[in-house]
This record gives structure tokens, sequence and C-alpha cells, in this order.
């Protein structure tokens, strides 16, 4: 905060704004340079780059042009944050507006095969604009409930999209629709993957923290293996675990009737519970380390038990900085889970793979796009949490 | 006890390198995972090959994105520079919850298969970390040392390389450290576009359905992982000392 306050008093003599600059730079790049949609005969075949003139009907692309030109110059002016928001948001629904009547405008009437997609001027303009969103945000210094409130209207108008058919005519949808069911159920299992082993690594992990918080002479030791554990890279953790579970479903008695296999979830499931044990833990004991000694003096005053300390006292101060931790892994995982795909894991990686395996960028898009928004919502909702968890005046000093 | 772990990297690092130079002395202890007539040591490429082709790639990737992120953590701590602070920020704070897979496979279709797409990736990634560590060491300088510099008269760029960049140093090692163990594991995945990489075993394996080939590759990998953090984090601590001394 202390830098937009400033940053606010110096103005220089030319009101030019930096991060508009680049913003108004990327958008006239794409806009001139760059085509905004390709289009393909059918699924196969190398693609045709389609400038916006041609993508959409030409009285149409005079008035795109117009917006994103005049969006682009207004960003470069310096003015309030909160207009910036506005029309920052403003412009990226437009986009993604624009996209779906280029679908439909350049699919032949009743072609069943051709296939339009975004192409690389779209996706920069996408870009430029978004971090016009971010910058606005930035500056606003919007708390996580506000971005939460954003995100929830973000979800607003894709689901509204979504169900008039707004991007029906592009592939992205076309590769839907011919998996529907397949993509919910990938969808469910991503998510139960990427929060079950979250939610095992808190359980576990969390005792384990106040554990060593309370002998330190065994802090460095579970460290240092914890840390060991995260550097191995995510494909050999994969790999490295099917050959001992494979033996487990082999020769335990009852493992394989619990769904324990070389391939598949279980591994998937393992390698993600070990990858969030480090933040988990250190963060656990970072966080009870950080509570103040008089407070913990205060407590034991009182005639607390060391176990009501703990859970009256302790804890509750140290929850935010464990809620980090708890972050930094479902983001994680909830990227990791899409290389458990490889090793028949399921989730949306399924998608990314066979999108790969045949070429088709856009089955490659079905699979990373909810991975992203996946992603960047477990960010908002825990950053929402973490605030809620901390002390309200002067919040976060715990971390 | 202290020299234990000294002992177990040493131990690991001449099994890693006797197994990349002669893996097929090493062909009894994976036979029995092998089914069948399959090979029960990789044979496809040379694994030496492949483990200095992944080393090549974190390497020049590492390398190239410390450059670039070191450079913009010092623009915008310029004054020149303070306007976009908050939101190179919020830049790199969205950048990190993108999974690397994504933009491994996004970059596909704008670079074809191969090296390329896993440079871009890796370069991608690696910048995070960097900018992020140096940052955090540009903005939190003891505030005496900075007054004492420019108090015997020392510009702005001599004030940059003599003081606070070398204050930085072991922060901004630890950023090179993260970026090169996330750098090393997005180089393994970069093999299902297709770059020669180690994680190229690993697919073979999984392929084929080879659990030797699994195993090898995957052990390859770790063991390389640990032992380059582990040295990085060595020098980090090395450096960090003669800094207090």
């Amino acid at each position: 905060m202390a830098t937009t306050a400033a940053s606010a008093t110096k103005q220089p003599a030319l009101h030019i704004d930096k991060p508009g600059l680049l913003v108004a730079g990327l958008a006239l790049v794409a806009l001139v340079f760059l085509p905004f949609a390709t289009f393909r005969a059918n699924r196969i075949v190398p693609g045709d780059a389609v400038a916006l003139w041609n993508a959409v009907p030409h009285s149409l692309a005079i008035v795109a042009t117009l917006v994103i030109a005049v969006v682009a110059a207004l960003s470069l002016v310096r003015s309030h944050p909160l207009p910036r928001l506005a029309i920052g948001a403003g412009i990226l629904a437009f986009l993604f507006v624009l996209i779906g009547l280029s679908g439909t405008h350049l699919t032949p009437e009743g072609d069943r095969l051709a296939r339009v997609s975004p192409a690389s001027g779209f996706w920069l303009l996408v870009f430029a604009f978004g971090l016009l969103v971010t910058d606005a945000l930035s500056r606003l210094a919007a708390g996580p409930l506000i971005r939460l409130l954003l995100l929830a209207g973000f979800y607003l108008l894709l689901g509204g999209g979504l169900t008039i058919g707004l991007w029906d005519d592009l592939s992205l949808m076309k590769e839907y629709a011919n998996r529907a069911a397949s993509f919910w159920n990938e969808g469910r299992s991503h998510l139960l993957l990427a929060v079950g082993s979250v939610a095992a690594a808190i359980l576990t992990g969390v005792p384990i923290g106040i554990f060593c918080h309370r002998a330190p002479s065994l802090r460095g030791a579970v460290l240092n293996v914890l840390n060991t554990i995260q550097t191995i890279p995510s494909m050999a953790m994969f790999a490295l675990l099917i050959a001992p579970l494979g033996w487990v479903a082999a020769n335990v008695p009852g493992a394989s009737a619990l769904g324990i296999r070389g391939i598949g979830a279980a591994p998937a499931f393992l390698a993600l519970y070990l990858y969030s044990l480090l933040p988990v833990v250190a963060n656990t004991i970072a966080g009870l380390a950080g509570v103040a000694p008089d407070v913990r003096e205060a407590a034991r005053g009182t005639g607390m038990t060391s176990l009501q300390r703990l859970m009256k006292i302790e804890f509750p101060l140290a929850l935010p900085t464990i809620l980090t931790g708890v972050r930094i892994v479902l983001v994680q995982n909830i990227g990791l889970v899409t290389i458990a795909a490889l090793i028949g894991g399921g989730g949306f990686g399924v998608f990314v793979f066979q999108g790969l395996g045949q070429m088709a960028a856009d089955l490659v898009l079905l699979g990373a796009l909810p991975t992203v928004l996946l992603a960047f919502s477990a960010a908002v909702i825990l950053d929402v949490l973490i605030e809620l968890a901390s002390p309200p005046p002067s919040g976060g000093s715990a971390r | 006890m202290k020299w234990l772990p000294t002992l177990l990297r040493a131990l690991a690092f001449w099994l890693l390198a006797a197994f990349l130079v002669t893996p097929r002395s090493f062909a009894p202890l994976f036979s029995g995972l092998a089914q069948g007539t399959a090979p029960a040591i990789y044979d496809r490429a040379s694994l030496l090959m492949l483990a200095a082709q992944h080393l090549a790639l974190v390497f020049v990737a590492t390398v190239a994105a410390g450059v670039l992120a070191i450079a913009l953590a010092i623009l915008v701590t310029r004054r020149f520079g303070t306007e976009l602070l908050p939101f190179a920020r919020s830049v790199v704070n969205i950048g990190q919850t993108f999974p690397p897979v994504a933009v491994l496979a996004l970059a596909v279709p704008a670079t074809g298969f191969g090296v390329v797409p896993t440079f871009l990736a890796l370069f991608l990634y690696a910048m995070l970390p960097i900018f992020e560590n140096t940052l955090t060491g540009l903005t939190n300088l003891p505030r005496d040392v900075q007054e004492a510099a420019r108090g015997v008269g020392m510009t702005g760029w001599q004030r940059l390389f003599s003081v606070e960049l070398p204050l930085c140093l072991p922060l901004i090692l630890a950023g090179v450290r993260v970026a090169a163990v996330i750098s090393l594991s997005t180089a393994t995945i970069g093999s299902t576009v297709a770059a020669p990489t180690l994680g190229e075993v690993i697919i073979a394996g999984l392929q084929s359905n080879n659990l030797a080939f699994v195993l090898q590759g995957a052990l390859v990998v770790a063991v390389m992982a640990i032992l380059i953090h582990d040295a990085l984090f060595a020098l980090e601590r090395h450096l960090a000392v003669r800094g207090t001394s």
C-alpha cells in the first residue's frame, strides 16, 4: 500500500502509465500483426490464419477494432484504477463474445467438419487486457473478498455463455461435445486426487508439525527428509511408486480389493500426498514458532494445560501460516494431477496427453484450461480463508 | 553422524556416474522387472547422452531466465520502475498458479514438438522464483547499509553492483536453486512433447509396460535432482557464511 501512495504523489510531467504502455503495446501488436482465429476444413488438416477483419462480419470488425484501439489508448493515460478495472473486465468479456461470434461466422452453414479455434492474436489480446485487470486490482489493493466476488462474477458470465451456446461453434466446444461425460468424470477424479491428497497431508502433516515443534531435535531430520522428497521430479516420483505399489497389490491380502494397483490412482495419490507434506509440516512449525513468547507465558499463567494452550491459543494463531502452506500445496497439486494421467491416474491430463498424441490443440486446451481455472480458483478461495483466519488488526503479520 | 549425508551423496554420485557410463553392467539388477525378452536396460538411446541433453536444457534455460529475471527485478526496484513494482508482483503471483504441463502443452501448437516448447516452459518457470527472490532481496536491504553507501558518495550503479546485489546473492542463489529443481522436473515432462530428455526412458517404459525402464529412468532423474539441489544449497550456505563474517 505504501508503494501506491508513493507513486500517486510523484506524477511525472507526461501522464503516461507504464503498465498501460505494456498493455497498449501488446494489444497493438495483436491487433495489427497476429491472426484472430484459425480455420480448418476438418480436425486434421493444417489451419488457415484469419485476421479479425475476416473473422467476423465487416461491420462488427470495424466496431471491434475501434473498441480495442480506444481501450488500449485509454489504458495509456494515467487514471484511477477503478475505471481501469471496469474497462479491462468489459473488454475481456467483449473479446470472448467476439471469438464465439467468429466461430459462427467462419463455419459454413451446415458444415459439421469445419473447425474454428482462437489464434495467437486473440490470446495475446486476452493476455494484454488480463494484465490491465491485474494491474488495476493490485493498485486498488483489492482484498481477497473482492477477488472472490470478481471470480464468482466470472463464473456467472462463463456459465451464461455456455448456457446460450456462445462458443458452440468453436473447436474446443466440439471436442467437449464429443466427450462430455468423460470430461466431468475426469474433472471429478482430478478434484478428488488434488483435494484428497491435500486433506490427507493436513490430517497427518499438522500433527507431525506440532510434534516437531515440541521436539526440536527431530525437526531438522524430518524437514530434511521431506525436502528431499520435494526435490524429486514429479514424473520420476509417479514412476518410482509404480513398482512398490504393484508389489503391495500382488502380495498384501486385500490391498488390490481396496483399489491399490501399481498403475492408476493409488501411486498418483501417494505421490501427491508425499509432495504435500513439506509445505504443511514446515508451515505448521513456522506458525507455532511465530507465536509470541509473552502470549504463551500469559496462557500458562492462567493455568491452561498444555493441550488447552495448543488448541485455544497456539493453533489459532498459527492457522494463517498453516493455511498459506495449504494454499501452496493445493495449487501445486491441481497442476501435478495433470501428470498423473501418464500413469493412468485420470484427471484433465488425460485430454492434454490425448491431444498431444493426436496433434489436436483444442483437445489439449480442453484439458489445460479447466486445470488452470481450478488452480486459479483454489488460490483465490484459499486467500479468502487465510484472510478470515488472520487476526483483524494489522493482519498478515504472521507471514 | 555428520558425515553420513555426505557419504550417502558421494555414494549416490558414483553410482549414478557408473550407471550412466556403463548401464549394461547393471542389467542383472533390473532384469527381474523386465518381462520376457524385453531389454532390461534402455537401448533406444544412450542414457549418458540423454542425461547430458537433459542437463544442458536445464542449464541454458535457468541461466537465460536468471539473467532476464534479475534484470527485471533491478528495473522495477529503480526509481524509473516503482510504478511497475506492484504490477510485477501480481503477475508473478498469477504466473505461479499456472501448471507447467499446461504451458508445455499449450506451447506446442505455436512452436511444434521438440526442444523449443520445453525450453519455453522451462524458461518461463525458472524466471518466477529467481525474480521473486531477487525482488525480496532488493526491497529488504538494511537501511543503514544503503545510507552508508550513499554517504561515501557511491553512484546508483556503484551501489547496485558493489553493495545491493552482493548482499542479495544468497537469496538470488536460493531462487536459482528452486528454479533448477523445477526445471529438472519440467524437462522430464518435456519428453511427452518429444524433447530428448531422461523422461523418454520413463515414457517408453510406461508405453511398453516395461517396469525396468520406468524404474531406471525415475531413479536417474531423482538422484540427479537431489544431488544438484544439495550442491546448490551447499554453495548458498557457503556464500551466506562468507557474507556475514
